[in-house]
C-alpha cells in the first residue's frame, strides 16, 4: 500500500513498486496481490520521462513495466477501502481482484510506506489511519481466520508506533524507524529532481535480491537488514505475538509462495464405455425465456418506498438541559413577573 | 465460542442365520446405545452416540445373502435397506460364510451397508463394528480436522487443513498447457469427457455444494522447474523437491475465474515438450510415479501427459495427438477425491471396499464428507457470531440494519436445529441446516456496514463538541452562578430584616 499522492512522494510509489516486483519475481502470482497506490507519478505532467517510475538513481531499473496490476488506484485508495478489504466487508459488486480472498492457511504479507507519525499513518493528505484501528481489523481477521501468520512491513516515520497496539496471534512486524526518529530517504536523481527511494525499503530490496524462491534465509537475516550507520533510523521488529521462532521462519514463507504437494498415488477405474450424459434441454427448445435487463437496484422498490415512520422519542438528556438552562437565564433576566405577558 | 455437538449414528446390525453370537445379552431385536467422548478444546466437546439396533434378517434379506459373492449381496440387500443419509446397515455372516474372500473379515458395499464375518464372541463383533461404523461415518481425527481452527495448535496432525474448506460452492477448471503446439498440435474432447465421466461424479457431489466447471487451452506455457535428463532411462525426470515450484509461474497464467467467489479447483494437464519428452515424475525414492501426476492442497493437480515419439524421424511436425481421456479423467478425478478428504489408503488389511465405478464415491463416503461438513459449518457459525457479538459490545454505538438482524436470527435458529438434527441423527437436515446458517452468518457478519471505521467512539464526539459549547456555556454558567447567589441572600435578606 502506498499512502501518499503529489510529485514530491515519488518515492513512496517506488517503494511499493519495487517490492511488488520483487514479490512477483519470487513467485507470488498478480490475483494473490492486492496492491492500492495513488498512481500520480508515471503520468505525472512533472515526470521527465513519462510511464516509468524509476527506482534506482541514473534510471537503472524501471519498476513501472508492463504488467503492473493496479487494485486501487488513485482516489480509492482511503482508509474505508484499505480496512474493507482487510476485514472482508466489501460491497458484492467488488471484483475478485479487488479482494482479500484469504483462508486459515494463508500467510499474508502487508507492506505500507508513506508520511506518519506517532500512532497514525497519513493516507493521501486527508484521512489518517490510526493504530488502534489497525489492531482492530487485525483482530477481525483473526476472529475469521483469514490469515494463519501475518508479516507487516512499515516503512514511515515514526514506523514502531503502528505496529504497538497489535494483539492478535501470529503477526509479525517490522519498521523502518523507532518513536521518535524520521525514516530517510536514499538518493536524489538530478535527472528527475526528486527522491527515488527511502532508505530501508532500499536494503531491503537490496536483500530480497539475493532471495531465490528456493532460498532456506531465515527471517533473523531481515531483522538485521539497515542498520543504524545505514540507515541513520533504528529499524525495529516485533515478534512476541509470533508462535514460530523467526529463526526457523523463511523469507519465502511471506514474500516467496512455495505450495505443499503431494504425490497422487491413487486412481480411481472408469468404465470406459458409459454412455454419454444426455444435455436435459433438447436443442431447439434452448432459448425459451426472453432475455431481459437485469435488475441492477429495486428502482420498483425505491421509488415507491414510502418514508419511514419515525417513531417520536422524547428529546434526550443534554437537549432537555439545555432548554432548561436557557429558559432560567431568560426568566432570571427578565424577571418571573413577566412570565404572566409571554404565556 | 463453546459448542457442545452431540452426533448420532443410527446403525441397524443384522444377524444372518447361523452368525448369531452365543452371548447376547438380551435376545434379538435389541437397542443398544454407545457414546464416545473426543474432546477438540477447553470449551468445545464432541459426542458421538452409535444407536446400535440388532436384530434378525428377514426372509428377503437372508434370501439376498445367499448369493454367490458379495458385489452380488450387496446389490440385492440395496433395495431392503434404510437408504437415508447418515444411517448404515451391518450384515453379520457366518465365520464359514463364502461370501467373503479368504483374509477378508469386513466387505463395505458402495452404497450404506457393509458384510462383516461374525467373530465368536459378542466383544469380538463389537470392536469390530465400532471401527467400521467410524470408517464410515466419521473418526476422531476428522471431526477434529473439521474443527480446525478450535484445536490447540500443538496438536493439529499433518492431516489438518489439508482438506478443502466447507464451502458453498466450488469451480473446477481444466487446463491443457502446451508448451510446443510447434511439435504437438493437441485436441482434447473435453466437453465429452466433462459428461460422461466428471458430470456423474459432480452429480452425486451436488449435495455437498454447487460445482460449476469449465476449461482452457493455454499454449507457451511452460513449468518453471527444468527437468533432469536421466541416461539410464533415457528420460527426463522431474524430482519430489522441484514439484512445489512448477505452480507458481503457471498459476500466473490460469486465470481464476473473475465471476465467482468460490474457491477454484484447478486440474493441468501438461504436454511436454519434443525436446523433453518423455517426463516422468520421481516421488521421493527415486521411483518414477505410476500416476506421473500430483496434487496441492486447496489448490488442484496436475498430470504430466507424454507423447510417443513419431515412429519415423521425418514425420511432419506437428503431431497430431489425441488425448485419451479416460485416463487423464482417472487421475483427476481421484484427484478430486483427494483434495475433498476422500482417501481409501489408511484402512485395515482385512476390509475390502467395493469400487464405487463411474459414480466416483460411495454413499457413505459422501455420509463421511458430509459429517466433517456439517460440523465445520456449525462451529464456523458459532465462532462467526460471537466474534460479532464482540464487535458490538466493544464499538456500543454501531447501528446494527433491519436486514443484518434478521441474518443474525436466522443464523441462530437453523444454527439450533442443525444441532438438533446432529444430535438425532438426521443427517440430511442437519446439513441443510448447517449450509443456511453459514449462508446467513457470513451475510451478516460481511455486510458493508459494519466497517468500525463509520461509528465513532466517545472520545471523538466529546473532541468535536467541546470546543463548539464551552465557549457559549461559559456566560450561562457564569449567569447561573449569580442566580444562586442572589436566590441564597433573597433567603437571608429577610430574616435580616427582621
Amino acid at each position: 500500500v502506498c499512502t501518499s499522492r503529489f510529485w514530491f512522494n515519488y518515492r513512496h510509489v517506488a517503494n511499493t513498486l519495487s517490492v511488488y516486483r520483487s514479490v512477483k519475481r519470487l513467485g507470488i502470482p498478480d490475483s494473490h496481490i492486492v496492491l492500492m497506490l495513488a498512481d500520480d507519478m508515471a503520468c505525472n505532467p512533472r515526470n521527465p520521462k513519462p510511464a516509468t517510475v524509476f527506482s534506482h538513481k541514473n534510471m537503472e531499473l524501471n519498476v513501472y513495466g508492463d504488467d503492473v496490476e493496479v487494485d486501487y488506484r488513485s482516489y480509492e485508495v482511503t482508509v474505508e477501502n484499505f480496512l474493507r478489504v482487510l476485514t472482508g466487508r466489501i460491497p458484492p459488486s467488488t471484483p475478485r481482484s479487488k479482494r482479500l480472498l484469504s483462508d486459515d492457511r494463508s500467510n499474508i504479507l502487508i507492506y505500507m510506506t508513506g508520511h506518519g507519525g506517532n500512532g497514525f499513518l497519513k493516507f493521501q493528505d486527508s484521512e489518517e489511519i490510526t493504530n488502534v484501528e489497525l489492531a482492530d481489523a487485525f483482530e477481525q481477521m483473526w476472529q475469521k481466520r483469514r490469515y494463519n501468520e501475518l508479516l507487516f512491513i512499515i516503512d514511515t516515520c515514526q514506523g514502531a508506533s503502528m505496529y504497538e497496539r497489535f494483539y492478535s496471534p501470529n503477526i509479525m512486524a517490522l519498521a523502518s524507524s523507532q518513536v521518535g526518529e524520521d525514516s530517510l530517504s536514499h538518493q536524489p536523481d538530478l535527472g528527475i529532481g526528486v527522491h527515488l527511494m527511502d532508505r530501508y525499503t532500499f536494503y531491503v530490496l537490496e536483500f530480497l535480491e539475493e532471495i531465490h524462491p528456493a532460498s532456506q534465509t531465515s527471517m533473523n537475516d531481515l531483522f538485521q537488514v539497515c542498520p543504524k550507520s545505514l540507515c541513520v533510523s533504528t529499524p525495529g521488529h516485533r515478534t512476541d505475538l509470533f508462535q514460530r521462532d523467526p529463526q526457523n521462519v523463511l523469507i519465502t514463507d511471506f514474500f516467496g509462495s512455495v505450495r505443499k504437494v503431494e504425490i497422487t498415488a491413487e486412481t480411481i477405474s472408469l468404465d470406459r464405455d458409459i454412455a454419454g450424459f444426455e444435455s436435459k434441454l433438447p436443442k431447439d427448445e434452448l432459448a425459451t425465456e426472453p432475455l431481459k435487463y437485469a435488475e441492477q437496484l429495486p428502482v420498483a422498490q425505491i421509488i415507491h418506498q414510502k418514508p419511514k415512520q419515525k417513531d417520536w422519542h422524547p428529546p434526550g438528556g443534554f437537549i432537555l438541559g439545555l432548554w432548561a438552562l436557557i429558559i432560567m437565564v431568560f426568566f432570571k433576566t427578565y424577571g418571573i413577573k413577566h412570565m404572566k405577558h409571554i404565556f | 465460542a463453546s459448542a457442545q455437538f452431540q452426533l448420532a449414528v443410527p446403525v441397524a446390525v443384522v444377524f444372518a442365520p447361523g452368525s448369531v453370537p452365543g452371548d447376547l445379552p438380551k435376545p434379538l431385536p435389541f437397542r443398544d446405545v454407545r457414546e464416545m467422548e473426543i474432546p477438540v478444546n477447553l470449551k468445545t466437546t464432541v459426542t458421538s452416540r452409535y444407536e446400535m439396533v440388532y436384530r434378525s434378517a428377514t426372509a428377503q434379506e437372508e434370501a439376498a445373502l445367499e448369493a454367490a459373492t458379495a458385489q452380488e449381496a450387496d446389490a440385492a440387500l440395496h433395495p431392503l435397506q434404510d437408504a437415508t443419509l447418515g444411517s448404515l446397515t451391518m450384515y453379520v455372516v457366518p465365520e464359514t460364510s463364502s461370501l467373503l474372500p479368504q483374509g477378508t473379515s469386513v466387505y463395505v458395499g458402495k452404497h450404506r451397508s457393509a458384510l462383516v464375518r461374525a467373530g465368536g464372541s459378542l466383544a469380538a463383533l463389537r470392536t469390530r463394528l465400532q471401527q467400521l461404523t467410524q470408517v464410515m461415518s466419521f473418526t476422531a481425527s476428522s471431526i477434529t480436522a473439521a474443527l480446525s481452527d478450535r484445536v490447540p495448535d500443538g496438536q493439529l496432525g499433518p492431516d489438518a487443513r489439508r482438506h478443502l474448506k466447507s464451502s458453498l460452492g466450488y469451480e473446477i477448471t481444466f487446463s491443457l498447457l502446451n508448451p510446443d503446439p510447434k511439435s504437438h498440435a493437441v485436441d482434447w474432447d473435453i466437453e465429452d469427457a466433462v459428461n460422461r465421466y466428471v458430470r456423474p461424479v459432480l452429480d452425486k457431489l451436488s449435495l455437498v455444494a454447487n460445482f460449476s466447471v469449465d476449461s482452457q487451452i493455454l499454449y507457451y506455457a511452460v513449468l518453471g522447474v527444468t527437468p533432469r535428463f536421466d541416461k539410464e532411462s533415457s528420460s527426463f525426470l522431474l524430482s519430489a523437491h522441484s514439484l512445489p515450484h512448477v505452480i507458481n509461474p503457471v498459476e500466473a497464467r490460469l486465470g481464476s475465474s473473475a465471476a465467482s467467489l468460490y474457491p477454484v479447483l484447478n486440474f493441468l494437464l501438461y504436454v511436454p515438450e519434443r525436446s523433453h519428452s518423455p517426463l516422468y515424475i520421481q516421488d521421493k525414492d527415486g521411483a518414477p510415479v505410476s500416476t506421473n501426476a500430483f496434487h496441492s492442497p486447496r489448490w488442484g493437480g496436475i498430470m504430466v501427459y507424454n507423447v510417443e515419439a513419431p515412429a519415423s524421424p521425418q514425420a511432419s511436425l506437428p503431431l497430431h495427438v489425441d488425448v485419451d481421456m479416460v485416463r487423464v479423467m482417472e487421475v483427476f478425478l481421484s484427484q478430486l477425491r483427494l483434495l475433498f478428504g476422500l482417501s481409501r489408503e489408511e484402512l485395515p488389511r482385512e476390509f475390502l471396499l467395493e469400487s464405487p465405478g463411474n459414480e466416483g464415491l460411495a454413499d457413505w463416503e459422501l455420509d463421511c464428507l458430509l459429517w466433517a461438513h456439517t460440523v465445520e459449518n456449525v462451529a464456523t457459525v458459532s465462532t462467526t457470531l460471537t466474534s460479532l457479538a464482540q464487535l458490538l459490545d466493544k464499538i456500543g454505538n454501531i447501528v446494527i440494519k433491519d436486514d443484518v438482524a434478521s441474518e443474525v436470527y436466522r443464523a441462530v435458529a437453523s444454527a439450533q436445529s442443525a444441532m438438533a438434527e446432529l444430535a438425532a441423527g438426521h443427517l440430511h437436515s442437519a446439513f441443510q441446516a448447517s449450509k443456511e446458517a453459514v449462508t446467513s452468518s457470513e451475510r451478516a457478519f460481511f455486510d458493508p456496514s459494519l466497517l468500525h471505521l463509520l461509528y465513532f467512539p466517545d472520545d471523538q464526539k466529546f473532541a468535536i463538541y467541546i470546543p463548539l459549547f464551552l465557549p457559549m456555556a461559559v456566560p450561562i454558567l457564569l449567569s447561573l452562578a449569580k442566580i444562586v447567589r442572589e436566590a441564597r441572600q433573597c433567603k437571608k435578606e429577610p430574616t435580616k430584616m427582621d
